[in-house]
């Protein structure tokens, strides 16, 4: 166990490094200098090449690279004598357009989304694997067909699609629901529940439509199997049968693709979040990419790797406990 | 009916007292064979069972004629345009009222414009649905064929090549897997848009239709890849590939006419899944402003363009999601269908 946990940190490492050298590259070779980008149409010559050298863009791109890198790890010092302005660590940069550190505007905007993630993963994991279990205990009945017609819509149907209609019939035509934005739950929890049912709603209905299909197939996989028609043989009741026998088997797949799905949420944030105009990490890198305002953009790009990587290995570990046939090696 | 086509052309494997035997590789029609009691047994290969199956399904019926129609109406837009009148750039601004909205109810239908119009510029919206349908499956089927030839040609390689070669495409693998594909897709586009063009302004359609092409076919090669290396290794060892080896088979001969043969029904379906996933990717990438640019019709453009008006002219944001949603729902039914009736045994 420690030694395959060993290892795959090891790979995960390797695979983070390769990311960020691909995304530097991506981002700080490009012919347009980020400097002209910073500082727009009106800076002339000189300016530029004052921002570049305050930025180290004049240096070798490895140079770039290691310096951008040292910042993550211990903080770096971004231009010398009275310009000089320190990044403490783990420094991504600064914005181009509000000169905020990127590390601040993503401290500020990453509790907006994981609200909304994990209260839509909250909505999906319990709609979408309930519907999908009973379904498949009810297979053939009215109930099962009406919740595979609905999950069949469900998953064609698209957030930018669904969260417009949901806006308009309880924010604009019922007014039941304020317009989604976000307040601290700390601060006033009914207010943050009522302005993020909607992103929640959206988001994990349409999930949850494609939980409610796998656990509905993998469902009635396992009550096929011999253990289960074993236990009812034995004359266990079919409710200890299905709950403790058939539940255990049925949810392990489940378990790692929620895993997943959470390491790669922050792409159906994006949508979401620009659907709602909440403003969350989403959102503030889909601006940032119009913007072309590049360091904001790298470190999403890396956040957002670092989250899909870590997962892996939570779920990969969290497999091996829950499904014991399961050895790490 | 135990054949089932991901398997080789295992002749021991045909029931006994089954009506179908398949004895026949892929695509040759059967022959008539009378059994013992009189009744004509006829041959059919796995493709064929597969299409009989395939006819018979309701769902893939009326999916598949949604699609038909779908796709007659994108490749005939041209014409479609010329006999109702109007085009997808046109803009009718005497329909509209001071405020930009267009006259009339239900965002302007009338009978020269029988969706209505777009507010502000006052585009004919049943123009821009077809244009935007023709932008949606080019750049969907050209991803797809690109994806799932890459996706073969690596898993094809890594599955029957093994060792050290196998290990580094499997690392390449995870590691574009990695990736956080919407947000990397997000950022490249633009980023690379701006090292090609710079600042000089206009964008060419082709070239932005292009991109977005490249990075998916960039970053979802990985899943065909990975289920075509499984199927190789698991056939790998069988007999017939054996027996064409030692037939003194060259190995281009065995990987593509002795292997990828038997691989075909689940590249199929993968591929029959990734239309409609491109479908919606390439339409939530419009929809944050970084898909494809005006004036291309684009419907995940419309959707966006539309939200801005949901309070005073939801018809229009509605029309053009619907579009995506029947789109999409038609692929993912005639999807799961083809599913089925490749594989009866595997159940949604």
């Amino acid at each position: 166990m420690a030694r395959y946990l060993i290892r795959r940190i090891l790979l995960a490492v390797v695979t983070m490094f390769a990311v960020s050298v691909l995304t530097f590259l991506l981002f700080f070779a490009v012919p347009t200098s980020p400097a002209y980008v910073m500082c727009g149409k009106q800076c002339d010559a000189h300016a530029i090449a004052q921002t570049e050298q305050r930025l180290g863009l004049d240096k070798p791109i490895v140079t770039q690279y290691g310096e951008f890198m040292k910042g993550i790890a211990v903080g770096r010092t971004y231009g010398t004598g009275d310009l000089a302005v320190k990044c403490d660590a783990p420094c991504l940069g600064f914005s181009f357009r509000t000169n905020e550190p990127v590390t601040d505007i993503i401290k500020r905007t990453l509790p907006v989304t994981v609200s909304v993630v994990v209260g839509a993963l909250v909505i999906q994991l319990v709609i979408g694997v309930g519907l999908g279990m009973i379904s498949a205990l009810r297979r053939g009945t009215a109930f099962d067909k009406a919740a595979v017609g609905v999950s069949l819509v469900g998953a064609s149907m698209q957030i930018y699609f669904f969260g417009p209609i949901l806006l308009l019939i309880f924010v604009y035509s019922l007014h039941w629901l304020p317009n989604p934005a976000y307040t601290s739950p700390f601060d006033d929890p009914f207010k943050w529940f009522t302005q993020m049912i909607l992103p929640w709603v959206t988001l994990g209905f349409l999930n949850s439509a494609i939980y409610a299909r796998l656990s509905r197939a993998q469902m009635l996989e396992t009550l096929s199997e011999d253990f289960v028609r074993t236990a009812r043989a034995k004359g266990l009741p079919k409710r200890k049968v299905y709950a403790r026998h058939a539940l255990r088997a049925a949810i392990t797949p489940i378990v790692t693709i929620a895993g997943l799905d959470l390491g790669g949420a922050l792409g159906g944030a994006v949508i979401t979040e620009t659907v709602f105009g909440v403003n969350g990490l989403g959102r503030t890198s889909v601006n940032a990419v119009n913007d072309l305002n590049l360091p904001v953009v790298m470190g999403t790009v890396l956040l957002a790797a670092f989250f899909i990587i870590c997962m892996n290995i939570i779920v990969d570990v969290l497999y091996s406990v829950i499904d014991p046939r399961v050895r790490l090696s | 009916m135990t054949q089932t086509p991901a398997g080789p052309h295992d002749y021991a494997e045909a029931p006994a007292g089954g009506l179908a035997v398949g004895e026949a590789p892929l695509g040759e029609p059967g022959e008539e064979v009378v059994a013992a009691g009189g009744k004509a047994i006829v041959g059919r290969s796995p493709g064929q069972l597969a299409w009989i199956r395939l006819k018979r399904d309701r769902v893939a019926l009326v999916s598949g004629i949604v699609l038909v129609v779908m796709f007659i109406l994108a490749i005939a837009a041209p014409l479609i345009s010329k006999l109702y009148g109007a085009n997808a750039t046109d803009q009718h601004s005497d329909l509209l009222d001071t405020s930009g909205y267009p006259l009339g109810y239900l965002g302007g239908i009338s009978g020269s414009h029988w969706l209505g119009l777009e507010p502000q510029l006052g585009r004919d919206v049943l123009m821009q649905l077809i244009y935007g349908m023709r932008t949606s499956l080019v750049i969907a089927f050209v991803s797809a064929i690109i994806t799932v030839a890459i996706g073969i040609i690596i898993g094809i390689i890594a599955g029957y090549a093994g060792g050290v070669v196998d290990s580094i495409l499997n690392w390449v693998i995870d590691l574009v897997l990695a990736f956080p594909f919407f947000i990397f897709c997000l950022a490249a586009i633009p980023v690379v848009t701006d090292a090609v063009y710079g600042s000089r302004g206009d964008v060419s359609a082709l070239f932005r239709v292009g991109l977005i092409i490249g990075v998916f076919a960039c970053f979802s090669w990985t899943y065909p890849a990975r289920l075509v290396r499984g199927q190789v290794l698991s056939l790998r060892e069988r007999e017939f590939v054996e027996a064409a080896r030692a037939a003194g088979a060259g190995m281009g001969h065995i990987l593509f006419r002795q292997l990828l043969p038997n691989i075909w029904a689940p590249i199929l379906v993968v591929f029959s899944l990734n239309v409609p996933s491109f479908i919606t990717g390439e339409a939530a990438l419009s929809f944050l402003n970084i898909g494809v640019v005006e004036p291309t019709p684009d419907l995940g453009r419309m959707i966006n363009n539309g939200t801005s008006f949901l309070q005073t002219d939801p018809f229009y944001t509605m029309v053009s999601g619907a579009t995506i949603l029947i789109l999409v729902l038609a692929f993912n039914l005639f999807g799961d269908s083809v599913r089925d009736a490749l594989d009866p045994k595997s159940s949604r």
